[in-house]
């Protein structure tokens, strides 16, 4: 009978080491020293940066690789401006383009805009967000160029896509929002 | 003994008892949710009885207008529930006005209407866009629709009453199961000790003599035990085999956080993101396609949907039991919304930034040791590798966990199992036809095309 008790106690501590391991906070590392990142890391935590964070906003005069300075200002002129500009992208490259543009179209504006761009995402189906318009609106007029340039700055409820995508992207996109709109009208 | 049958009995009454309990729980849940199936019935009904342009209104309200406008809301432009009586009795502007208007707003601007210029400079300027293919009814219908009553937020809650009441009671059934099997299981604890205490009083008016003095005269087990060598080499060896065996698996599973799920600083879930609403990892994740990280979305990314989304409405169904027992209602998403609103510096009443930011410390989940390298976008872009193969079903996961242990014997697995993506990529034509010929392959794994050298991990 003593016995029985002993092993009772034993496993029940085993038991209870196993229910008690927390997953909210990481496990135990053999060698920290060799885990833990002696250089810099994305996203770190570094102490004499503003914050603390690794992760900061452009310097000033600055332009990031892949992104363009832009030269229309975010106001109604500067769309209008805009409006007139044509695609920068060689020409030849049409289907390269479009092909990339079609990819990076249904990650970043099919979710609202539909896939056909009728203003028809899931998003708008599921009622979160609301007149979103198709690209075929005639008072819209939406041009290459208007279509950068709402990319660029955002439009009302829209905001920039600049952080997700560089120049060249948002041109191929800019270019495949053209051919949903040709199909549209069509 | 009597008392012995008496006692089953009992135990089968009660266990009878509960059965007919649970009957009458699921029956009583049942009747709850035809009650609220009956009142979003007459709801809807009521709904439909009223204008019928007021149902066309809404759709062209929401195609057109709610990108800028809500009803109660200022946002983009100002709030429109009943916006023609506003105008007509604030600035005595009729109809008319309101067609001229919306066909095009800028024109009005430039002719210097006066309301029209107030408008235009309260809302910073921004020129309302022209809609000069709405037609008068096709205006008269959504002016119906600024006019009308909001009716959904009525059977919105007695839905959402509903649900809470059937949560509670299937809550309580199960209570009242586990309570009864401690009942049970306390009764038969007594039974034992009853039928222990007849045998024993049996056994002394008989003049039996009981165990306990017999054992006294025996040698204790443990020096019997102790005596024979053979058994205990035996019980040494099983012992260090075991505690050997617990101990290899408890030193495997260090430095392995697989199933580690952190507390955010901001509940974000996924399963409402990725999963309800069908958002692609890509777009908030955007490095993932062109860097070696896959990308902590910086506020302005949650702004671009937020901006317009500032409260959690939820599926047309409504939280669910699940949800609800852990606290998900649709008040709890809406306060995570406004922690993002005060961590970016967005003022709701303004529609406008306030400047005053303050960063988010997120807990980085899944982590690699600082002596191995893994770039996203060669797995991501180049193999085309779906996030779901290594980050497990994220869109399903309200709190992310790491799915996948990250050891290097995971990684080895997959780089032997899958194959090199050659299609559309010129990059691999050459070495693939060449290296495929020296293994004698239609198709090189990556195993083959070198992705076992030590070299290209650590380094």
């Amino acid at each position: 009978m003593n016995s029985f008790i002993k092993t009772g106690i034993v496993l029940g501590f085993v038991s209870l080491l196993f229910a008690c391991q927390d997953k909210s906070s990481p496990n135990y590392q053999y060698m920290p020293n060799m885990y833990e990142p002696i250089g810099y890391e994305t996203y770190g935590k570094i102490g004499f940066l503003p914050n603390g964070m690794e992760a900061q906003e452009l310097p000033a005069n600055t332009i990031p690789r892949g992104w363009m300075p832009y030269a229309f200002e975010n106001t109604a002129e500067g769309k209008e401006l805009a409006g007139l500009q044509s695609s920068p992208l060689d020409s030849l490259q049409k289907e390269v383009n479009l092909a990339k543009g079609a990819e990076l179209y249904k990650i970043y504006c099919a979710t609202c805009h539909g896939s056909n761009g009728k203003g028809q995402g899931d998003l708008v189906k599921r009622e979160k967000i609301l007149g979103v318009p198709g690209y075929d609106d005639v008072a819209r007029n939406v041009t290459v160029g208007t279509t950068f340039h709402t990319i660029q700055h955002g439009l009302n409820s829209m905001g920039s896509y600049t952080s997700q995508m560089n120049t060249e992207e948002m041109w191929q996109v800019s270019e495949y929002v053209m051919k949903l709109k040709k199909d549209l009208i069509k | 003994m009597k008392k012995v049958t008496c006692h089953t009995r009992i135990s089968k009454v009660s266990g009878f008892s509960l059965v007919v309990f649970l009957l009458f729980s699921i029956t009583l849940f049942s009747q709850d949710e035809t009650v609220a199936d009956e009142a979003e019935a007459v709801a809807e009904e009521s709904a439909g009885a009223s204008d019928g342009d007021v149902a066309n209104g809404k759709a062209l309200f929401n195609q057109n207008c709610a990108a800028c406008h809500s009803m109660n809301r200022k946002m983009t432009g100002p709030a429109l529930a009943n916006v023609e009586s506003r105008l007509a009795e604030d600035e005595g502007l009729d109809r008319e006005w309101m067609y001229q208007w919306i066909r095009n707003s800028a024109g009005m601007v430039k002719k210097g209407d006066a309301y029209a210029v107030k408008v235009y400079n309260e809302y910073g300027q921004a020129a309302m866009t022209a809609f000069p293919t709405l037609t008068n009814t096709d205006i008269d219908d959504i002016l119906a629709y600024t006019a009308a009553p909001a009716q959904t937020p009525a059977t919105a809650e007695t839905a959402v009453g509903a649900d809470v009441g059937s949560e509670k009671s299937s809550g309580l059934s199960n209570e009242l199961i586990l309570g009864a099997l401690v009942l049970v299981f306390g009764l038969l604890v007594m039974m034992l000790v009853l039928v222990n205490r007849t045998l024993r009083r049996i056994a002394e008016t008989n003049g039996i003599a009981l165990e306990k003095e017999m054992s006294e005269q025996r040698v204790p087990i443990w020096k019997a035990f102790a005596k024979n060598q053979f058994l205990v080499l035996v019980t040494a060896i099983l012992l260090l085999l075991v505690s050997g065996y617990f101990a290899y698996g408890w030193m495997m599973q260090l430095g392995v956080d697989q199933g580690y799920r952190p507390i955010q600083p901001i509940h974000y879930s996924h399963k409402i993101h990725a999963g309800d609403n069908k958002i692609e990892c890509k777009f908030c994740h955007s490095s993932a396609r062109v860097s070696k990280t896959s990308g902590i979305p910086s506020l302005n990314v949650c702004m671009n949907c937020h901006k317009s989304i500032f409260e959690y409405t939820g599926n047309p169904e409504g939280p669910t039991a699940e949800d609800l027992a852990n606290g998900y209602t649709n008040e709890f998403y809406t306060g995570e919304i406004k922690k993002l609103y005060a961590a970016v510096g967005w003022d709701e009443e303004n529609q406008a930034y306030t400047g005053e930011t303050k960063a988010v410390e997120w807990v980085r989940v899944h982590n690699l040791p600082d002596f191995v390298y893994f770039n996203h976008s060669q797995h991501v872009e180049v193999a085309g590798v779906e996030c779901q193969t290594c980050h497990g079903p994220v869109e399903e996961m309200e709190i992310v966990e790491q799915h996948s242990p990250l050891t290097m014997s995971w990684c080895i697995k997959c780089h032997q199992e899958t194959n090199v993506k050659v299609e559309g990529n010129e990059y691999y034509t050459k070495i693939h036809e060449e290296l495929s010929k020296k293994y004698g392959v239609e198709q090189l794994t990556a195993a083959q095309m070198g992705g076992l050298e030590c070299g290209k991990c650590h380094y």
